[in-house]
């Protein structure tokens, strides 16, 4: 049998005349229930798939526009969150998880969420004052209309699965994660599974630089890989790794965004966060990808992690099937599950991102350079000064 | 008329069927929504009597008598459901079942007859949209 190929080139042609066949990663799974992944690879364009989640390593590049006379921004506040101001005049940086002097319920999630809405945010600035930038300090609004950039800069999103969380301590633990009850009380994770982006190229075949996403409502890119990238962990037989791996580094315009799928958090005693929505597509290039995004929850495993003990052990395995169901059994005991992460919405994105290839209004991109391997990631050690 | 009430049960009292009594005395529906009850230790029982308002005072009489001390619970939690996103990050901690994920829509739903008032969700919801109100009858 000859087996099945198809290019990104031949994929886009099909979208561009409205022949494409595009399915969602959870209908694909369903589909490969009763279709060999020939069958599939021959008769399906593209999977779409989504996540919607806290992800933390998110933030903004914004660029203000000069005031007349201008300043040279040293220090930098938006709605009292301070932004970074280490680099030319008016560009700044705002983090996502910076929180407000005086207030840690509000931090630059919610600036970002304020942003993408349209409305006004008080900008504070000083500086020491230059023959070229005379001015030392101003303050006035901002919004989206009127400044010059204001582009969403994420350095880990997507986390290519993620370890639930127990905690076997005998106290209530408020962390990222959630609230974990104590004596192994319950159990939270964060993927959207068979859904998740990164679970349905497991190799990243497919995605590299440049690969246009859906982020938060905006057609963005794939700018680089993310922070903490990693390969080099124990893959299951469906080829999928068992803790957190892979991660994409993220752009797009936050003028465009959506508030549907941008917002921001606060989790008791850990801080701000920001719900991030992406979707990224699949190309079923041939048998192998149909494989991949065929690949159901029962399928997917994940460690679990015991926040309760210092370094965080893993302590067992489950799969998303289990926790999805609400309930898992661990050590002969029942207990509750819970997702950070959304999975109603991340159907909306798959879905959104299923019609704009139909549609043939978001094109597929051929990477522009894939991801060079990471077997390991670094440890930060204490090291002398001398 | 429903209304819930923390029942504080006395060492000596964990001992008698005083839940029956009251049923067959007073004939009011009990709805046991949590309890903590062990022989010869202090017990809790967190109730809700459906019945006229002169029979739920009986009731609270005949607790009195039989050393049965009780608090109305004033207490209820506000769910800002149209702002829900629907994570799920709550429903790990609500033992009462009162928040539960749909299965098949996986949309977030509040049972607020099932809510115990125990607040975990107040700290547990990433979008702080479950609030205390204070008050009651």
């Amino acid at each position: 049998m000859i087996p099945v190929k198809k290019t990104i080139a031949e994929i886009n042609a099909r979208i561009g005349a409205g022949r494409s066949v595009v399915l969602t990663a959870e209908e694909v799974t369903r589909l490969a229930e009763t279709t060999s992944p020939r069958e599939i690879a021959r008769k399906v364009d593209v999977v779409t798939t989504g996540t919607f989640a806290p992800m933390c390593s998110s933030g903004a590049f914004l660029n203000f526009g000069h005031a007349d006379p201008p300043i040279r921004m040293e220090r930098i506040t938006l709605n009292d969150v301070p932004a970074y101001a280490g680099l030319a005049a008016v560009d700044t940086y705002i983090g996502a998880t910076e929180t407000a002097s005086g207030n840690l319920h509000y931090g630059g999630a919610h600036v970002i969420e304020s942003l993408v809405r349209g409305e006004d945010v008080r900008l504070k600035a000083s500086a020491k004052g230059t023959d070229c930038y005379p001015r030392r300090e101003i303050e006035t609004t901002i919004n989206k209309i009127n400044i010059n950039e204001a582009y969403m800069f994420n350095p880990r999103n997507a986390y290519q699965n993620y370890p639930a969380v127990m905690n076997t301590s005998s106290k209530t633990l408020h962390t990222y994660m959630g609230v974990l009850l104590p004596k192994l009380g319950n159990i939270n994770y964060s993927t959207s599974g068979e859904l998740s982006p990164l679970l349905n190229d497991p190799e990243l075949r497919t995605i590299g630089i440049g690969t246009r996403v859906f982020l938060c409502g905006a057609q963005g890119y794939v700018a680089w890989q993310g922070t903490q990238f990693c390969t080099g962990n124990p893959r299951n037989p469906a080829g999928i790794p068992s803790r957190n791996s892979a991660t994409l580094a993220l752009i797009a315009n936050l003028k465009e965004m959506n508030l549907d799928f941008i917002k921001a958090a606060y989790f008791t005693g850990y801080g701000v966060s920001l719900f991030v929505g992406i979707g990224i597509p699949i190309p079923v290039l041939d048998e192998e990808m149909a494989r991949f995004v065929s690949v159901g929850n029962r399928d997917i495993e994940t460690e679990i992690f015991d926040f309760g003990t210092p370094g965080h052990p893993s302590i067992g395995r489950t799969n998303y099937a289990a926790l999805q169901s609400g309930e898992i059994v661990f050590r002969r005991k029942k207990i509750r599950t819970a997702s950070m992460s959304s999975l109603l919405k991340a159907r909306q994105i798959a879905g959104i991102l299923k019609q704009w290839i139909e549609r043939g209004v978001f094109l597929l991109t051929e990477p522009v350079s894939t991801f060079a391997p990471n077997p390991a990631l670094q440890r930060l050690e204490i090291r002398g000064t001398q | 008329m429903k209304k819930r009430f923390v029942l504080t049960f006395p060492p000596e009292a964990t001992y008698k069927p005083i839940t029956y009594e009251v049923i067959k005395k007073y004939n009011v529906k009990i709805n046991i929504i949590k309890a903590r009850v062990d022989s010869g230790e202090i017990g809790y029982l967190l109730v809700e009597l459906d019945a006229a308002q002169s029979r739920i005072r009986q009731v609270l009489e005949y607790l009195q008598e039989n050393q049965v001390s009780y608090q109305p619970l004033e207490k209820e939690v506000i769910f800002r459901q149209e702002a829900c996103i629907h994570c799920g990050s709550c429903v790990g901690v609500c033992f009462a079942g009162a928040l539960v994920m749909d299965p098949e829509t996986r949309q977030l739903e509040f049972d607020s007859g099932k809510c115990i008032v125990c607040e975990l969700c107040t700290e547990a919801c990433p979008l702080g949209l479950f609030e205390i109100q204070f008050g009651g009858e």
